[in-house]
């Protein structure tokens, strides 16, 4: 194009450094839980598998991590339904504040995640209800909806209604053009939005603080554990599963959705 | 996409189904079936999570018993909103809003010429490559990525320290990289898709006129880049200024709204909920001034 070859090699540089510091922090985690030093001191002065083999025999994190799958599952159950709904209605019918509802989808993770969690809290308080499982799923749904609805209205927008209407003519009514046409077309936008629903409850941390009580998911734990300085090299074991795990989610949905709008948080 | 329509084997018989009834009586009936899908989402929206927001500015109304830092709910008083203007809290919100634009600063700085390398340098194919190569740490934990600085920072023993004999340990200023560097796919991405929408004939006219790469930036790139840079500032805007958990972990003595609130939760909820509330109002401006900017259009 029109760009000299010193423009585009410090371009290039410039990218490569960009993507140096993206991922040096997660290359430091993966190391360190082969780090033979109980107190993982920088550098690493002998490297080791022990930590990673003997992970299961500490206790801990794998209560923390079963509290984290069952609010993740739960609350991506709830906002796969009030997502897709949500998508339907908005692309389906024009009405007066529909603007409003794509608003409304978005709100819960455009506010800062202190104001969601102190509203949640105090709602909590106020209805009696304590703090634990339930409270955490219902605050992990409300964010988790925007995900599903964005992956869903996306693909909506791009298929052609007269698919649905030749259903129509052909004398199905619409329940069975939504079992045998709608849904197979739009079952890997669900199955993508429900994984990064899924993902983003699993990481999620600041509201989580706000909505716990008792039980610690995953993150709370991680973090309890650092910052007390305790588990160093069962955190770290941790810690790198979570990162290489991470990349599963990243990696399906690319599949499922053909590169598209898969930045969807 | 046309692959998932894998049609299912046989299409079933019309019959008078219980379900056939019901789809015609919805049929007739438009509005009822607009809000046989709205009324779940609405309900768990605006009832619980709006009526909630509702709620918080209710309890930052309320005074605390001095006994059992508990909200005296017969009481009513603008004092928590008052406190904000007075003592330690200006600064802490001024530093807040520094660090929330200093971040934004650091994300766009790093995130605009990274994007135009991906979008018009490189080859399109490499492209969908690149996207994933900027997912990745996006949706790697957030928790373990701050945890991971904490290793790089540490002034005693910590990489930095160790490898390259500096660092800025845990201060207002590791704060800062930690968390440009968490929320710089944020800016990143909606650039991405900001630079696939500028056609490239514009790069092109624009060179026959004699412009030369810097001029083309200037006067080409950055003007039809701004509604995508205020879209993905939003973020990390947003995302800075409710953060109390880096701020803990690399932070050092760093005091924010974030660790404020965190602090008062138990001891004084009233006024986490003015604070909580004073953090909407300052989000609320913001999106007011980059809606002018055309950020709501390329979110």
């Amino acid at each position: 194009m029109y760009l000299g070859r010193g423009v585009r090699r410090s371009l290039a540089a410039f990218a490569a450094l960009v993507l140096v510091f993206l991922y040096m922090p997660l290359f430091i985690v993966i190391i360190q839980s082969f780090n033979a030093s109980e107190s993982a001191a920088w550098p690493p002065k002998r490297l080791t598998t022990k930590w990673w083999t003997g992970v299961l025999d500490q206790g801990g994190w794998r209560a923390s991590l079963a509290q984290s799958l069952k609010v993740a599952l739960l609350a991506t159950l709830i906002a796969l339904v009030l997502g897709t709904l949500t998508a339907f209605a908005v692309h389906r019918f024009s009405f007066f504040g529909r603007s409003t509802v794509n608003f409304l989808v978005v709100l819960p993770i455009a506010l800062p995640g202190i104001v969601t969690g102190i509203a949640l809290r105090s709602a909590f308080r106020e209805l009696d209800v304590s703090l634990g499982l339930l409270t955490l799923v219902i605050a992990h749904a409300t964010f988790c909806i925007v995900v599903v609805f964005n992956n869903v209205i996306a693909r909506m927008r791009r298929l052609t209604p007269s698919i649905e209407q030749a259903s129509a003519d052909l004398g199905a009514n619409p329940f069975q053009t939504f079992r045998y046409v709608t849904f197979p077309m739009i079952r890997t936008a669900l199955l993508a939005g429900a994984l990064l629903a899924f993902a983003l409850s699993f990481d999620e941390i600041v509201v989580t603080t706000f909505t716990n009580q008792g039980r610690d998911t995953l993150p709370q734990w991680i973090l309890d554990n650092v910052f007390r300085g305790k588990n160093v090299t069962t955190v770290n074991v941790v810690a790198a599963g979570v990162v290489l795990l991470s990349a599963v989610p990243v990696w399906a949905v690319q599949r499922l959705t053909d590169g598209g709008n898969s930045s969807g948080r | 996409m046309t692959t998932a329509m894998t049609p299912e084997p046989s299409v079933p018989p019309r019959g008078a189904s219980a379900f056939g009834g019901l789809a015609r009586f919805f049929d007739r009936r438009p509005r009822l079936r607009l809000w046989s899908f709205l009324t779940g989402p609405m309900l768990w929206l605006v009832v619980a999570y709006i009526g909630s927001l509702i709620l918080m500015l209710s309890t930052s109304l309320h005074p605390i018993d001095e006994f059992t830092s508990q909200p005296l709910k017969s009481v009513w008083t603008m004092a928590n909103f008052r406190d904000l203007f007075t003592g330690p809290y200006p600064a802490k919100i001024l530093r807040t809003v520094g660090v929330a634009l200093a971040v934004t600063i650091v994300d766009m700085v790093l995130a605009v010429p990274l994007a135009f390398f991906f979008v018009k340098v490189i080859k399109p194919r490499w492209r969908r490559i690149a996207v994933v190569a900027v997912l990745m740490p996006l949706w790697a934990s957030y928790i373990v990525k701050v945890y991971a600085w904490r290793t790089l920072l540490n002034p005693e023993g910590g990489v930095l320290a160790k490898s390259v004999k500096s660092s800025p340990g845990f201060s207002l200023l590791s704060l800062i990289l930690v968390l440009a560097y968490l929320w710089l796919p944020y800016m990143i991405l909606p650039v991405m898709s900001g630079l696939e929408r500028l056609p490239d004939s514009l790069l092109e006219a624009s060179a026959d006129l004699g412009g030369k790469a810097g001029r083309t930036l200037r006067s080409v790139v950055v003007p039809m880049l701004v509604p995508s840079v205020a879209a993905g500032s939003i973020f990390t805007f947003s995302l800075s200024l409710g953060d109390y958990i880096s701020v803990k972990l690399v932070g050092g003595s760093t005091d924010v709204i974030g660790s404020t609130v965190e602090r008062q939760l138990s001891t004084n909820l009233p006024f986490a909920a003015a604070l909580a509330v004073g953090s909407i109002a300052i989000m609320g401006c913001y999106l007011t001034g980059v809606r002018r900017l055309g950020a709501f259009d390329s979110l």
